[in-house]
């Protein structure tokens, strides 16, 4: 075997479930001292494959090698004793401890010796690759970007050769960034290898000197990132169009029904994760939403339907298909928003969590949002129930019995559940994000289905999702969103995988001098 | 370089979650904890005292149901803890872990208490209104404060409403040293000794209803359960708070006003425990003290829990840990043992039950024997 070949996975599978096969047979070199992107869409499987380098799963099959020797990686901690250490989206420190006492935390007393050693490690490895760490500080006082430097300091103290970074640039600002950037290269020319995990092509071609690309699973190709372009790089990410056979009429009676227009919001860190988005939707059509995971779709959605606080100078106008009267939707809650008679449906990403009640049966979870227009003080189980037993029947949902927990249901009935509620109340707007994530093909043709027989009534269709095949095939027009900007509006009967793919990591310039104005 | 052995060895036994279980099924698990407590108690009594087990058992059972008296005083104490756990019901559904029963009962005691010294003149009926909307404000007040911080500035209830007991025990100090009697007991002694005003078994003068004296705290404690039952089942009350208790993303996604929900259900909650502290006090002791509440604002989440909400389950597992306590007492007088050793059957007799829940949610898989591999 190659000597300068530091981690070498091979042919690699791991499934969940019988239906889920998260990687199949995947194979990867990571050469030391150099920095390797890992590239691919959304659930393509670029996490799976490295939470199995850093000892968070265990690969059904396939052998990993470290240095040249076959390893099994049972746990971090063996991962740690490899030299492998993986930074996580979602950052694993004590809020209440100082930068020191994080890093002690969890290493063997003999190992981590007394604090005062361990803030000088702290500062040599600082010195030595250009972090900029307060010891003495507390988590809680930190910055985002303060924290994830203090993961990779606390990682490289342990001894990491191979550092796994799961999207880092996701939560930083550009200049922020850049810093990462230059410290990642400064520890790629201390012989460390890094793996960084993305789907921005702009940060592939700028930092890495070789790129590995998964699409849905599988082990695509391995390229030299100076041969490679943005197109290469999007082609090879979405891969060829399949051609799906879903049904698609033309647009009838196109009508205004949902006219937004400077919307803005924000996050819960306080940065826009929508900004100044202006659209409008139209009753009889399809809208699809395309996008990385975390553009804003969730936030787009929520804002319009009453959950998520919009910022001033936002207007979500709603058009009243009967009597075109028009109505202004932010600011208002939930309930006065349904109280004004605006037929909105809602399908919302999190099923369980978030459209259902997890522990209720289908019965009870059928009357959600009409429990209240019973007239005195008792909910009217009688409808709820008929309303079960009839949705039961038309979407073949599959369970023991409608009082039956809904959690208790397989991912695809569940979703029948839900869009099955949705859709019982009339809607002439409708909203639904990721609608067929997880569900096998036929659950899926079920729900495009029902999606095209409300088109066909007239209602506006809004279809957040992210297999760019079935955006394609299904929607009449397709807005992309890239870092919470609209960046283009396209048809789909014309418009290309490619075209969209470059669209969602790439903002197009007039965006980009917008932002930084 | 570390190499780590693949352990490829199954595990001897591993539980897993089961789908569902038949009610009967779930019914004779309990039973058999029930039992086995009972024979794992019977070996303990018989190491420690060598006296014969089931002559403990028999005694238990005289100490709570030996008399007509004794039947009596255990269906009193079983409806006060009833009475508690009911109340607590609707905030534990709604997951908003309500720790402070013990606070609620107490000021709601303290204004019954006030009610009975300086109101005694006034008509009866007017008098009881006074007492049961007093306590019920009272205790819904000392709920109130804890849910309106939540709902603000989502504090920790759990610690919260734990404070505010220790607010309640120390207000209830300070009550019994203004009404001390007689002057240097340090207690407040029986209120209106002699003409039981505002004694709620003698509502009806001396002739008490149906010839008891606490047949009006069952009829109270029980109208209660019904009406809690209906309220948490069926009312839309009800279903926004079983919503609020499995997700309020879910909650709000639907349309209802979460704070208002935690606000409105813990008003409710701390009411009816509130209420308790006047069936303590006007229904039971007649006095007041830090001790009125002892300790049953704790036991009832025992109840509330081990009941899984239900307030008609509640009845049975209240009856069960008031005939344990009477029981344990009994034994311990009559056997000249000390009062840890009823606290360690009660407390045995609880571990079964709450740990044959575990057996009822999960079911063991033993590891198959597989000669292939050896």
């Amino acid at each position: 075997m190659n000597n300068d070949v530091a981690v070498s996975m091979q042919n690699i599978t791991k499934a969940f479930g019988t239906k889920v096969v998260a990687n199949d047979d995947v194979s990867l070199d990571v050469k030391k001292g150099e920095i390797l992107a890992l590239l691919g869409e959304n659930g393509s499987g670029k996490t799976t494959l490295m939470n199995m380098l850093s000892g968070i799963y265990h690969p059904d099959s396939g052998k990993i090698f470290v240095n040249s020797q076959e390893a099994v990686i049972r746990s971090p901690k063996d991962a740690y004793d490899l030299g492998i250490g993986m930074i996580h989206q979602h950052f694993k420190l004590v809020d209440i401890f100082t930068a020191t006492e994080n890093i002690a935390l969890g290493m063997k007393k003999d190992v981590s010796g007394s604090n005062k050693e361990i803030a000088k490690g702290i500062k040599d490895i600082c010195d030595r690759y250009g972090f900029d760490v307060d010891p003495n500080q507390k988590v809680y006082n930190m910055s985002v970007s303060q924290k994830q430097t203090l993961e990779i300091v606390k990682t490289l103290y342990r001894g990491a050769n191979i550092l796994i970074l799961d999207e880092p640039t996701a939560v930083l600002t550009p200049q922020e960034t850049e810093k990462l950037f230059s410290v990642l290269i400064n520890m790629k020319k201390d012989g460390k290898s890094i793996i960084i995990i993305t789907h921005k092509l702009n940060e592939v071609l700028a930092i890495s000197d070789r790129v590995s690309i998964l699409r849905k699973g599988k082990y695509i190709c391995t390229i030299d990132t100076k041969e490679a372009t943005v197109m290469s790089l999007t082609e090879a990410m979405v891969g060829q169009k399949v051609e799906l056979n879903i049904e698609r009429n033309n647009v009838k009676n196109k009508e205004e029904r949902l006219i937004i227009e400077h919307l803005t919001c924000l996050n819960k860190y306080g940065t826009k994760a929508l900004d100044d988005v202006t659209f409008t939707a139209y009753g009889g059509e399809i809208l699809g939403i395309a996008g990385i995971s975390g553009s804003g779709q969730k936030e787009l959605l929520e804002s319009i339907s009453g959950l998520h606080p919009a910022e001033e100078g936002s207007s979500v106008i709603y058009v009243k298909p009967e009597t075109k009267e028009k109505t202004q939707l932010i600011g208002k809650t939930v309930k006065q928003i349904r109280d004004l008679g605006v037929a909105m449906s809602f399908v919302p990403e999190d099923r369980l969590g978030m459209g259902l009640v997890a522990t209720m049966g289908m019965a009870d979870n059928m009357m959600l949002k009409s429990y209240k227009d019973n007239r005195f003080m008792f909910t009217s189980r009688r409808d709820s129930r008929k309303l079960a037993e009839k949705k039961k029947e038309e979407l073949e949902v599959v369970t023991p019995s409608i009082y039956t927990a809904v959690k208790k249901l397989s991912g695809g009935n569940v979703q029948k559940v839900l869009v099955g509620r949705e859709i019982s109340s009339d809607p002439n707007l409708f909203l639904a994000a990721y609608a067929v994530r997880g569900l096998d093909i036929n659950t899926s043709y079920t729900i495009y289905n029902l999606l095209n027989e409300r088109k066909e009534n007239g209602c506006a269709v809004i279809y957040v999702g992210e297999d760019l095949d079935v955006l394609l095939a299904l929607c009449d027009r397709i807005i992309v969103l890239c870092a919470g900007k609209l960046n283009g509006i396209v048809d789909a009967r014309t418009a290309t995988k490619e075209e969209i793919g470059m669209m969602m990591t790439h903002l197009n310039e007039e965006g980009e001098e917008d932002g930084n104005s | 370089m570390a190499t780590v052995e693949y352990n490829k060895k199954e595990a001897f036994v591993r539980a897993s979650l089961r789908d569902s279980i038949p009610r009967y099924k779930a019914l004779l698990i309990r039973l058999c904890a029930v039992v086995i407590s009972l024979i794992i108690c019977a070996f303990l009594i018989y190491s420690i005292t060598k006296i014969n087990p089931l002559k403990v058992y028999q005694a238990m059972f005289e100490g709570a149901f030996g008399s007509v008296r004794r039947s009596w005083i255990t269906v009193r104490d079983t409806m006060m803890l009833l009475c508690i756990a009911v109340g607590l019901a609707p905030a534990f559904k709604m997951k908003f872990w309500n720790t402070g029963a013990e606070g609620q009962i107490l000021v709601g005691g303290i204004t019954t208490a006030a009610c009975m010294i300086y109101l005694k003149s006034l008509p009866t009926w007017l008098l009881f209104i006074c007492m049961i909307v007093s306590s019920c404000v009272a205790g819904a007040l000392w709920g109130l404060l804890p849910a309106f911080f939540k709902a603000k500035w989502n504090t920790n209830e759990i610690l919260f409403t734990l404070m505010m007991n220790y607010v309640a025990i120390q207000l209830t100090s300070f009550f019994v040293a203004l009404w001390e009697n007689p002057y240097g007991s340090n207690t407040v002694g029986v209120i209106n000794q002699t003409g039981h005003e505002g004694w709620l078994g003698y509502m009806f003068g001396d002739n008490m209803l149906f010839g008891q004296e606490y047949s009006l705290n069952v009829i109270i404690v029980m109208t209660l359960t019904v009406l809690m039952f209906v309220y948490l089942k069926y009312s839309k009350h009800g279903y926004e708070i079983a919503v609020i208790g499995d997700s309020q993303n879910t909650a709000r996604y639907s349309g209802i006003s979460v704070n208002k929900v935690i606000i409105r259900t813990m008003l409710i909650s701390g009411a009816v425990c509130g209420l308790s502290g006047f069936l303590a006090v006007s229904g039971a002791s007649h006095t007041i003290s830090t001790s009125t509440a002892g300790g049953r604002g704790f036991t009832a989440i025992i109840v509330a829990w081990l009941a899984k909400f239900n307030t008609f389950t509640m009845i049975a597992i209240s009856v069960l840990i008031v005939f344990l306590e009477k029981g344990a007492v009994e034994i311990a007088s009559q056997y000249n043992l000390n009062d840890y050793v009823s606290s360690m059957i009660t407390g045995i007799i609880l571990f079964f039950i709450l740990g044959s829940e575990f057996f009822i949610r999960y079911k063991l898989i033993f590891r198959k024997r597989n000669k292939e591999v050896q």
